[in-house]
């Protein structure tokens, strides 16, 4: 017990600002993920050869670009975008330091799962729209966004859990976040009592992510009725 | 009327063409409950979707009214579609929307005042029996009712056209027969042309006035449907009858 008192005494504010960090970068590369990935993956569904408007040329182009994007390691990534990071948002250390490169990383995977979540929607309804005269537009924001919600929340929580881990690398540029931490203080210093209690703290923020996002898909998806 | 000339439709699949209809003539009259009887793979799906172009033929033509709305694209195109309503075997309702609200899409489409659609869609679903399950999910509902909120909503821009497109097959027997009714009820009052297809020669006699037999892309018969199952001239509707009388003995 005391052990922890003094523990949490002198690594409680360092761990909680950490914590804080980790969640800032994370919420916003994914929001801005999200604003950069959900059309991205729109145009590749509805571009696609069984598409609403099959453009072969887009399709491909695109298709290269998410899949490059994806291709390149995140620690890479990060270290390649340095001058590009600097450029966005004058800095290329801390948390918004770490946003830059974990949006660029980020959004080709949220492209593929909107991609994914699209395609899971139904093939008749798609045709039931269009039989009714619905516009591509149409279609596309009020039956593939609208009856892939479910699905698209479900992917929220795996591109935020994802992201967690990526922020984590972040900390080898001095990014700041948990990852920073364990770093530092477990692997340059060896003191692994800190790298445990970041170690315990992602775990507890990804049961709550994961949790949170389960019961927020099942509640909005009315065929659980 | 609806007429369909010389309608072919080819898909170029791996190097050959596959020839799913070759050569349609059909007239529908204003009115009738048109029947497109066949087999599994006959091409009734396809020829169907070519009157609200869904399919778009490979040559041929088809009327509607006067109009030759073949090639129509873009707003032409749109407005056709408003005209003409459609129910499928699967429902295709959204599973998204209440009963209400999918009942009110195609007038969401149009940019519809939202207390006008609500009223029409209201009205419509006291039409087909539904009338106090408007806040319901279609998941909450059963297959009859399902089909019963799709007709509704089919119905929501009072088309003069309604195609159907094996709306049945996945009901049972009794549910399939107030589908039927609900049908025959939509045709006489409402004087909405329905063309039905359907692998089953007992549902079409049971509402179809008129009916084409159509065997790999062929029809091979057409006819008032008395006339076709008193005297069956083609070898297929022959074993259609037969096979069923087989079924039902």
């Amino acid at each position: 017990m005391e052990w922890f008192q003094s523990f949490f005494a002198q690594y409680g504010t360092l761990l909680a600002q950490g914590t804080w960090d980790t969640i800032v970068m994370t919420f916003v590369s994914t929001l801005f993920a999200y604003v950069i990935g959900i059309p991205l993956g729109v145009l590749v569904v509805v571009t696609a050869s069984d598409g609403l408007r099959p453009h072969h040329a887009l399709n491909t182009v695109l298709g290269w670009i998410v899949n490059i994007g994806r291709s390149i390691p995140f620690i890479i990534l990060l270290v390649a975008l340095i001058p590009f990071t600097r450029w966005v948002v004058g800095t290329s250390l801390g948390v918004p330091g770490a946003i830059v490169p974990l949006v660029i990383s980020a959004a080709p995977f949220v492209a593929r799962m909107v991609e994914q979540s699209l395609r899971e929607v139904d093939g008749g309804l798609v045709e039931a729209a269009q039989s009714f005269g619905a516009s591509s537009w149409q279609i596309v924001c009020k039956v593939l966004l609208h009856e892939g919600l479910p699905s698209l929340i479900r992917g929220v929580s795996i591109t935020f859990i994802t992201l967690f881990g990526y922020s984590a690398m972040a900390g080898t540029v001095g990014a700041g976040g948990l990852g920073d931490i364990a770093i530092r203080y477990g692997y340059q210093r060896y003191q692994n009592d800190v790298m445990f209690a970041t170690i315990i703290i992602l775990i507890v923020l990804v049961q709550i992510v994961q949790t949170a996002g389960d019961h927020l898909a099942f509640k909005l998806d009315k065929r659980n009725r | 009327m609806i007429r369909i000339e010389h309608l072919t439709k080819t898909y170029a699949t791996d190097g050959h063409d596959r020839c799913v209809l070759d050569d349609i003539n059909l007239t529908i009259n204003d009115g009738d409950i048109f029947g497109i009887i066949g087999e599994s793979g006959a091409g009734k799906s396809t020829l169907v979707r070519c009157i609200n172009l869904l399919e778009h033929p490979t040559s041929g033509r088809v009327l509607i009214g006067d109009r030759d709305i073949t090639s129509y694209t873009g707003k032409e195109l749109i407005t056709l579609r408003r005209g003409i309503g459609m129910i499928f075997q699967n429902f295709s309702l959204f599973q998204q929307r209440n009963v209400l609200s999918n009942v009110e899409f195609p007038l969401e489409l149009q940019h519809e005042d939202k207390a006008k659609s609500h009223a029409r869609a209201s009205e419509l679903l006291e039409m087909v029996g539904l009338g106090d399950k408007g806040s319901y999910y279609p998941s909450q509902l059963s297959g009859g009712q399902q089909q019963r909120v799709a007709i509704a909503r089919a119905l929501a821009n009072s088309p003069k056209i309604m195609l159907c497109d094996e709306a049945t097959s996945a009901l049972d027997t009794m549910t399939t027969h107030s589908i039927l009714e609900l049908l025959k009820t939509i045709n006489r009052d409402l004087g909405v042309t329905i063309v039905f297809i359907t692998h089953s020669l007992a549902v079409a006699e049971s509402i179809c006035n008129r009916i084409a037999v159509i065997d790999a892309g062929h029809i091979v018969e057409q006819g008032a449907t008395a006339d076709v199952f008193k005297n069956p001239q083609a070898k297929v509707t022959r074993e259609l009858l037969g096979m069923e009388g087989q079924v039902l003995a």
